[in-house]
């Protein structure tokens, strides 16, 4: 036991209480004494369907992303940059490119024509998943009940609490396997409505056919480097949301966790009951 | 619900078959529309030139999507152009490969033989010296010039827009593409008529108020602006019109596309 106690210590309908969006989202998950898996699925086919589509995406994205990325580690603010101007900073890393000036004797082969096919072909597959993710989230609810907070959850005692939760490794309460938490919830909309959004946008502000017809996305950036810049903040933001989802996926059980985003089952007994351990 | 659940296992099987055969028929009826509808998509798709010479192969999709939405959002508008006081103060020229013997002849000359030949779809077939070409109307832009690797530099380019010099020799009406050659080789490109004929595809021969730098592309260089820095050629000796890519190498429209990357660069 991580803490000396039973995993499951905090499940039981007084502290799933204090959750309010997780008791009442799901109100047979608090009394999860019944080992038995339940009739509906913990996530909707949708769900775990353009969960992992999105997945495929991002791992395509990041792996050419960095493969174009690192022709030219170089960052630069404003409308230009190039090997013979300041950069803002730049990436300690080698080049695949011979001219710049990395500080590295050698030169990494170049990937830059499959990658840039790989990057744009998965972002329209990303977009288009998107989309049909936040259309069906929107019309059958998934979005106003599972993802928006309650007013209760975002009271600063929930919140903190939450925080305090996730800052001790605790591992979540049993009614958590059946809604998201409160900073889950914020997170997920985060990621959803602001960071994929934004990195959609500053991808588009590079194309230099794109802003012909839409100036204003790259000109209100602050230029085209200014976008390449932020477009590299961004990936960075959305990698650190991965590394973070992964690790709570760890934490609070990964077969359980996995089994319920794969074949949208939930076994709510084995590690639900309270006695376990106890 | 309580009602369904209390039938006779018998009619429940009944209605479940019926359920399956009305969602065979449903998917049927759906499957036939999508293969009608792409079969209608792509017609239209080819008829308004919207599929790229690398259409093929496992990136053929999102390289169609991108063209295609491109073209169509695109077609007419303009690359953003610049103030004087944007002008890079250090354009970064890129690697070049050793100058063949040819080019350094011409060089020597200081490009006063260096000539431009246009063939294939058009009434007059032409070879233009440079003084014939600089005899056109000059025209300048300052715009950016992105390489696909992610750096830049905004400068002012010189010379006549491409559509000028194929009005003068006629362009024929099923010309579709204009592929370009270097005097270097293995080093061409090419550009659908959208991009040929706009306005600011220029044959360039200055820079920034002077003659075109040979690290630049001179004294020839092809810009297409919308497009990042490989379709833009350097020195160019050859261009010829053409309605299908098919004859040209590999049949994939450039050296770049050869080279496994997009033949379509506008982002």
């Amino acid at each position: 036991m991580p803490h000396g106690r039973a995993p499951w210590y905090h499940s039981g309908v007084s502290d799933s209480a204090c959750i309010p969006s997780a008791a009442a989202a799901v109100p047979t998950a608090a009394s999860s004494a019944a080992p038995a898996t339940t009739g509906s699925p913990r996530h909707s086919a949708l769900v775990r369907i353009t969960h992992w589509i999105t997945t495929l995406c991002f791992f395509a994205l990041l792996v050419s992303g960095i493969e174009i990325l690192i022709s030219h580690p170089r960052f630069y603010w404003g409308e230009t940059g190039n090997d013979l101007t300041t950069p803002l900073f730049k990436l300690p890393i080698p080049a695949s490119r011979s001219l710049v000036p990395t500080g590295y004797g050698y030169t990494l082969p170049d990937q830059n024509g499959w990658s840039r096919y790989l990057h744009f072909q998965s972002a329209w597959l990303l977009v288009f998943t998107g989309l049909l993710y936040v259309a069906f989230s929107l019309l059958n609810g998934h979005l106003r009940n599972n993802l928006l907070p309650g007013k209760a959850d975002l009271s600063w005692r929930a919140v903190s609490r939450s925080i305090a939760s996730h800052l001790h490794f605790r591992r979540p309460i049993a009614a958590e396997a059946w809604s998201y938490n409160v900073l889950q919830r914020l997170s997920y909309l985060f990621v959803i409505f602001v960071l994929f959004p934004l990195v959609i946008w500053t991808g588009l502000a590079m194309s230099p056919a794109f802003v012909s017809a839409f100036p204003a996305t790259v000109n209100v950036l602050g230029g085209q480097q200014s976008a390449r810049t932020l477009h590299f903040f961004v990936s960075l933001a959305l990698v650190l949301f991965l590394l973070i989802h992964v690790v709570m996926i760890f934490l609070a059980g990964f077969w359980t966790r996995m089994r319920a985003m794969i074949t949208g089952r939930m076994i709510t007994g084995r590690a639900g009951t309270p006695k376990e351990g106890a | 619900m309580s009602e369904s659940s209390k039938r006779e296992p018998s009619t429940r099987n009944l209605s479940s078959r019926n359920l399956s055969r009305r969602k065979l028929i449903t998917t049927g009826l759906a499957a036939t529309a999508s293969v009608a509808g792409l079969g209608v998509a792509t017609r239209l798709a080819q008829k308004y030139g919207l599929i790229p010479p690398d259409h093929g192969g496992f990136y053929g999709l999102g390289e169609t999507l991108t063209y295609a939405s491109q073209r169509l959002l695109t077609r007419h508008s303009l690359a953003r152009e610049f103030s004087r006081s944007q002008i890079s103060e250090r354009p970064f020229p890129n690697e070049l490969e050793p100058p063949t013997d040819e080019f350094k002849r011409l060089q020597a000359g200081g490009f006063a033989d260096w000539r431009l030949s246009i063939s294939g779809l058009v009434a007059r077939p032409a070879s233009l010296s440079m003084d014939q070409l600089k005899s056109y109307p000059s025209h300048s832009q300052i715009t950016m010039i992105q390489c696909e690797e992610g750096w830049s530099y905004i400068a002012e380019w010189i010379g006549v827009p491409l559509s000028q010099v194929l009005q003068a020799v006629e362009v024929l009406p099923q010309a579709r593409y204009v592929v370009y050659f270097s005097i270097e080789p293995d080093w061409w490109e090419s550009v659908d008529m959208a991009d040929a004929l706009h306005p600011q595809t220029f044959l360039t021969y200055g820079m920034n108020g002077g003659e075109l730098p040979v690290g630049h592309g001179g004294p020839l260089r092809l810009r297409v602006p919308r497009q990042v820095g490989y379709k833009n050629v350097k020195f160019i000796t050859h261009l010829t019109v053409t309605d299908s890519l098919k004859k040209f190498g590999k049949g994939v429209g450039g050296a770049s596309p050869e080279g496994g990357y997009a033949w379509y660069a506008g982002i």
